[in-house]
């Protein structure tokens, strides 16, 4: 795949996940869908198209969750990140980045490298599976970036989690 | 009265000479600030006199700082100046005790202004009003129109100063991160202010997220951790010039928690390779760089003790997280938490006999003390989530960030004293977080 077609696979990525998160994003929504029903198929790049980050991201599975306090991958969260080993080896010309995240209750060093462990367990296991390591990297954000809000078990259970994040690889 | 005029020390802004002879004189009139003191010392500060044209606007100003700072510590209450009865109207004039007296002001304060050519001097006494003596020696402080508030801290510094035997903190700064946005897309910067929340200046932008920014103890630089390499990694921020640069010789994969020795030189931090943080030193001239802790537990949050010998900080190795001292060059931690929970973010005191920290416990966060060898514990505040203490430079009282609970959620700095009293909010113009104190200027 050439490197400007994964960009534009990547955007759409951008896009729908935008769609995801922000009603104000309602213009792009209708365009995506209006395209893909017109298509009535599989648009390159979008989420039903298999080769695309979007399909990885809404259809593979791109996050496993941990308990408090955790980085020990649960048999659920071994299922997610088996199909992200295959997604990954199909598609062997994109790399990825795992972000790992905490709930907000922890101290703020502490829930970095809580993070860290959480990515590179997970980094690990793409690797144990024959994932080269050289297609992985992992960051921490601690509890700085929450995806859900409230301060209670039911939003601190879907923020302490890692994220693969699908990037263009540097060789083609 | 002509003596004392003629004595008045004309000290500069950045070079105070407090006159220690008299310091050592103070004579009945004394807060000692222990557990016991619950009772506020009352006192007066009538508007200082303006001794030129125009500086009434500055006169009066200043006198309010003063009072800000005295009250706001809790230890003195200020006599409402429509209770007064004698109005002070020239500094030389002779203080009528008597009426002082008669409104229970049991210190007085008494100053004056004067402005030219865009330099202001203002001078100051303070008086044991019973006693009927002045305590200590008339002082002056000389400096330009927009460092009001530096002399009007470096008053209340010296007021504090003779009445409690302790070294103020009013004229200092603190470096934090300026919170903006929800708690999913909050944007945060470096700024720096006064102890107070005054004069917030700006030093980042947002682009980049930046976490826990640490003073050097004379002030001028700080550490703190930024993305803006898309990693976290250690920067230095020289304060003055507002120029910042990652360190070099950061190899693992992020590095964070820095933290400078008393030294200047050494810089101590987290670094983590694989899923494994531990603590390293590096020295920020050359960049070489030691590791600290060896240990497959996370360790971060380190702290020097102010001789710079030994580094507390935080680590899981026993399940939770838990506090350790070790020397400074590494080597075999002794733990010295104990209690119920979880500990983090220790800091040693700049005095050297006590250690604050973060408690977790039983779904509450306190801000805590304990003595360096985790003896005497006793927690200062409770709530939600409070967290990320530090000192003030005389170790009497600590600033923290407390966040409010839920999806609107927010960040807030307050201060508290060591003693668990005079919980305060600091006014600050967003958000904010990861306080760190300066030192008294």
């Amino acid at each position: 795949m050439r490197l400007s077609a994964k960009i534009t696979m990547l955007m759409a990525v951008l896009a729908v996940s935008a769609c995801t998160n922000a009603n104000r994003f309602d213009n792009d929504a209708v365009d995506l869908n209006a395209a893909t029903g017109q298509a009535g198929g599989i648009v390159p790049g979008s989420a039903s198209d298999p080769s695309s980050p979007a399909y990885f991201q809404q259809t593979v599975g791109d996050r496993v969750l941990f308990a408090v306090d955790q980085s020990t991958l649960s048999p659920e969260a071994r299922a997610t990140l088996d199909g992200q080993v295959q997604w990954l080896r199909t598609n062997a010309d994109y790399n990825a980045v795992i972000e790992g995240h905490a709930d907000e209750q922890g101290t703020r060093a502490y829930n970095l490298a809580l993070g860290a462990r959480r990515a590179n367990a997970v980094m690990e296991y793409l690797i144990a599976q024959g994932i080269p390591s050289n297609r992985l990297r992992f960051v921490s954000y601690g509890k700085e970036r929450p995806i859900e809000i409230c301060s209670e078990e039911a939003c601190y259970a879907k923020n302490r989690r890692a994220v693969t994040i699908i990037s263009a690889g540097l060789t083609s | 009265m002509k003596q004392i005029v003629a004595s008045f020390l004309t000290v500069l802004m950045l070079a105070i000479c407090a006159p220690l002879a008299a310091l050592a004189q103070s004579g009945p009139l004394r807060i000692e600030i222990t557990e016991g003191v619950v009772e506020p010392l009352p006192y007066a500060v009538p508007d200082f006199v303006a001794e030129s044209a125009g500086a009434q606007q500055l006169a009066q100003q200043i006198a309010r700082v003063v009072a800000e700072d005295l009250t706001g510590t809790g230890l003195f209450r200020e006599v409402p100046r429509e209770a007064h009865i004698s109005q002070v109207t020239s500094f030389g004039s002779p203080v009528q005790f008597a009426d002082w007296k008669a409104i229970n002001a049991q210190a007085l304060i008494t100053g004056a202004v004067s402005e030219e050519g865009g330099r202001v001097v203002v001078k100051f006494r303070v008086w044991d009003v019973f006693a009927g003596t002045e305590l200590g020696q008339g002082m002056q402080f000389a400096g330009t129109p927009d460092g009001w508030r530096r002399m009007a801290h470096k008053v209340a510094d010296q007021v504090y100063s003779r009445i409690t035997g302790e070294s103020g903190y009013f004229d200092s700064r603190v470096v934090f991160v300026s919170e903006s946005g929800p708690k999913d897309q909050r944007a945060k910067r470096l700024a720096v202010m006064d102890y107070d929340g005054a004069n917030v200046q700006y030093l980042t932008g947002s682009n980049a997220l930046v976490l826990a920014p640490r003073f050097s103890e004379d002030g001028q630089r700080v550490l703190y951790t930024s993305y803006e390499t898309g990693m976290p990694r250690v920067h230095v921020l020289e304060v003055g010039t507002v120029q910042s640069r990652i360190l070099q010789g950061q190899d693992g994969v992020m590095s964070f928690a820095p933290r400078f020795a008393p030294n200047g030189q050494t810089v101590v931090y987290s670094l983590t390779r694989g899923s494994n943080t531990d603590i390293w030193a590096m020295d920020i001239g050359s960049g070489g760089t030691r590791q600290l802790t060896n240990a497959p537990s996370i360790e971060t949050a380190p702290s020097y003790s102010p001789d710079g010998s030994q580094i507390v900080f935080e680590s899981d190795r026993s399940g939770t997280q838990q506090l350790y001292v070790m020397p400074a060059g590494g080597g075999e931690a002794r733990r010295i938490s104990f209690g119920q929970g979880r500990y983090s973010t220790p800091v040693w005191s700049p005095r050297g006999d006590m250690i604050a920290f973060t408690k977790q416990n039983a779904g509450r966060f306190h801000i805590g003390v304990m003595r360096t060898d985790g003896s005497e514990e006793r927690l200062l505040t409770a709530s939600f989530l409070d967290e990320g203490p530090t000192w003030a430079p005389n170790g009497r009282v600590i600033m923290f960030a407390r966040e409010t609970q839920g999806a609107q959620g927010a960040s807030s700095l307050y201060t508290v004293d060591i003693s668990g009293r005079n919980l305060k909010r600091v006014r600050t113009p967003e958000g904010a977080s990861d306080p760190s104190w300066g030192p008294l200027q």
